[in-house]
């Protein structure tokens, strides 16, 4: 049986952990699988573990600022590894101009601070039943 | 091209679709599995088991870099459990394998265990039989964290190193049975912790014990003597030390009998696939028809016993 997997990290020198740790168990109690990475995260290392764990998504949690170099780079090397079909989403401090010019760039949707964990469970839920499963062989 | 033809061609975005496959129990796994089956004949399998916080993300962390650095291949499956209410699981164990991003020797794979209690995921061996297929040189299994009857491992793997540290002295008692029978190697981890020349003497003396009443028929090998490795593997201390041990373990596997150890996992192997089929295939036949229910009536009403329907039911599904 199909399970959602869901990639979660902290990139960057931004060690405040606890919204994500947050989002991790409520991903966890909605039956899904969390891989937690830890901090510091690069843009390389959070590709890198999302292709090996084939994950449906990658959620990425900055709150130093740094979103709009972190995104953005993270869309172009799961481009480049031959992994674009991973959905990419996040949450943090991001002004709203920002995070509608990230969107357009490709990234999902952004949760701010008051998101409650419902509305992310939802939105991977909706995000997740109109991907399509590839066939092996 | 397929996702299977790019798995062949050494696709690692394919190797890890084709674990997810396999690991979902897709429709047709099985054929893919015996379209990458490749008898695992250069492929090591060794398993680090232990309680909680022993430490054995870190040591598959160092252990990894080791082997990487020695040219091997490593495909690593650290297994976390699934929560049995939810079905969800929180897999962390990559927290503790910073050093092996951007090593393109390594692959790191976390399994949740999906209902299986024995310490791994029923699809756990055949994930090592997929890895085998990619052409990793050893497998490194991490097994959730386990108390004493998780034993899963032991037939899963050919080396099993039972970890354990300084403040296990009790637990070291109550591992007399089960885990302590698997060990092949003991690590003790966290070594330069308080305790732990009382507790390497304690588990060598009740290891001596075991090894004399193993002695029995004269003219069989003499039995393996289970070694007890120090290690700090956040110091990367004694990881050289510990390799060395499970080397010796496996040439120790191969000179008693070359084949012998491919035997036991093939034969493990086996006996594991037949019985998640017949699993499998019994509950669809009987959970997904009438009888199971029109037993369940006949054992309440009191017309029968479990005993006579459960041997009847079974009767009836082998012959149909």
């Amino acid at each position: 049986m199909k399970k959602i997997r869901v990639l979660l990290a902290k990139p960057g020198l931004d060690g405040h952990d606890r919204g994500i740790k947050v989002i991790a168990a409520a991903l966890r109690d909605a039956g899904m699988e969390v891989i937690y990475t830890g901090l510091r995260q690069t843009p390389e290392m959070v590709v890198e573990a999302a292709i090996q764990e084939d994950v449906d998504f990658i959620g990425m949690s900055i709150l130093s600022g740094a979103h709009m170099t972190l995104f953005p780079e993270v869309l172009r090397l799961l481009k480049e590894k031959g992994a674009g079909t991973i959905h990419l989403f996040g949450g943090g401090i991001i002004p709203d101009q920002e995070s509608v010019e990230l969107e357009k760039q490709g990234v999902g949707k952004l949760f701010g601070p008051g998101t409650t964990t419902e509305e992310i469970v939802t939105y991977i839920r909706s995000v997740a039943a109109k991907k399509k499963q590839e066939p092996v062989m | 091209m397929t996702t299977l033809d790019r798995f062949l061609t050494g696709d690692r975005v394919a190797l890890a679709k084709v674990i997810s496959f396999v690991e979902d129990r897709s429709d047709g796994y099985d054929r893919v599995l015996s379209r990458i089956f490749s008898g695992g004949k250069t492929t090591y399998r060794v398993g680090l088991t232990g309680p909680p916080g022993a430490g054995k993300s870190s040591l598959v962390n160092r252990l990894a870099v080791l082997l990487a650095d020695q040219g091997l291949r490593v495909g690593i499956i650290a297994v976390d459990p699934s929560s049995p209410f939810s079905g969800g699981a929180l897999l962390g164990d990559r927290v503790r394998m910073q050093a092996l991003y951007g090593r393109p020797e390594i692959f790191v794979r976390s399994m949740a265990t999906r209902g299986s209690s024995g310490g791994l995921a029923a699809a756990t061996k055949d994930v090592c039989v997929v890895l085998e297929g990619f052409g990793f040189d050893i497998i490194l299994v991490e097994t959730v964290g386990v108390g004493q009857i998780e034993l899963d491992v032991a037939s899963v793997c050919d080396t099993v190193v039972v970890v354990f540290v300084p403040e296990s002295g009790d637990a070291i008692q109550a591992m007399k049975s089960g885990l302590m029978e698997i060990a092949n190697v003991f690590c003790l981890n966290k070594s330069d912790r308080p305790g732990a020349e009382r507790i390497k003497a304690e588990l060598e003396s009740i290891l001596d014990v075991h090894r004399q009443v193993r002695m029995v028929a004269k003219d069989s090998p003499p039995p393996w003597e289970t070694p007890v490795i120090p290690t700090v593997a956040i110091r990367d201390t004694g990881i050289a030390h510990l390799w060395e041990a499970v080397s010796q373990h496996r040439r120790y596997r191969s000179q008693a009998d070359p084949a012998g150890f491919r035997k036991a996992r093939a034969r493990s192997d086996l006996v594991l696939s037949l019985t998640e089929l017949t699993h499998e295939r019994l509950e669809r036949t009987l959970f997904e028809s009438d009888q199971l229910n029109l037993a369940v009536e006949q054992i309440v009403s009191g017309r029968a016993d479990p005993y006579t329907i459960a041997h009847q039911l079974f009767d009836s599904w082998r012959r149909s």
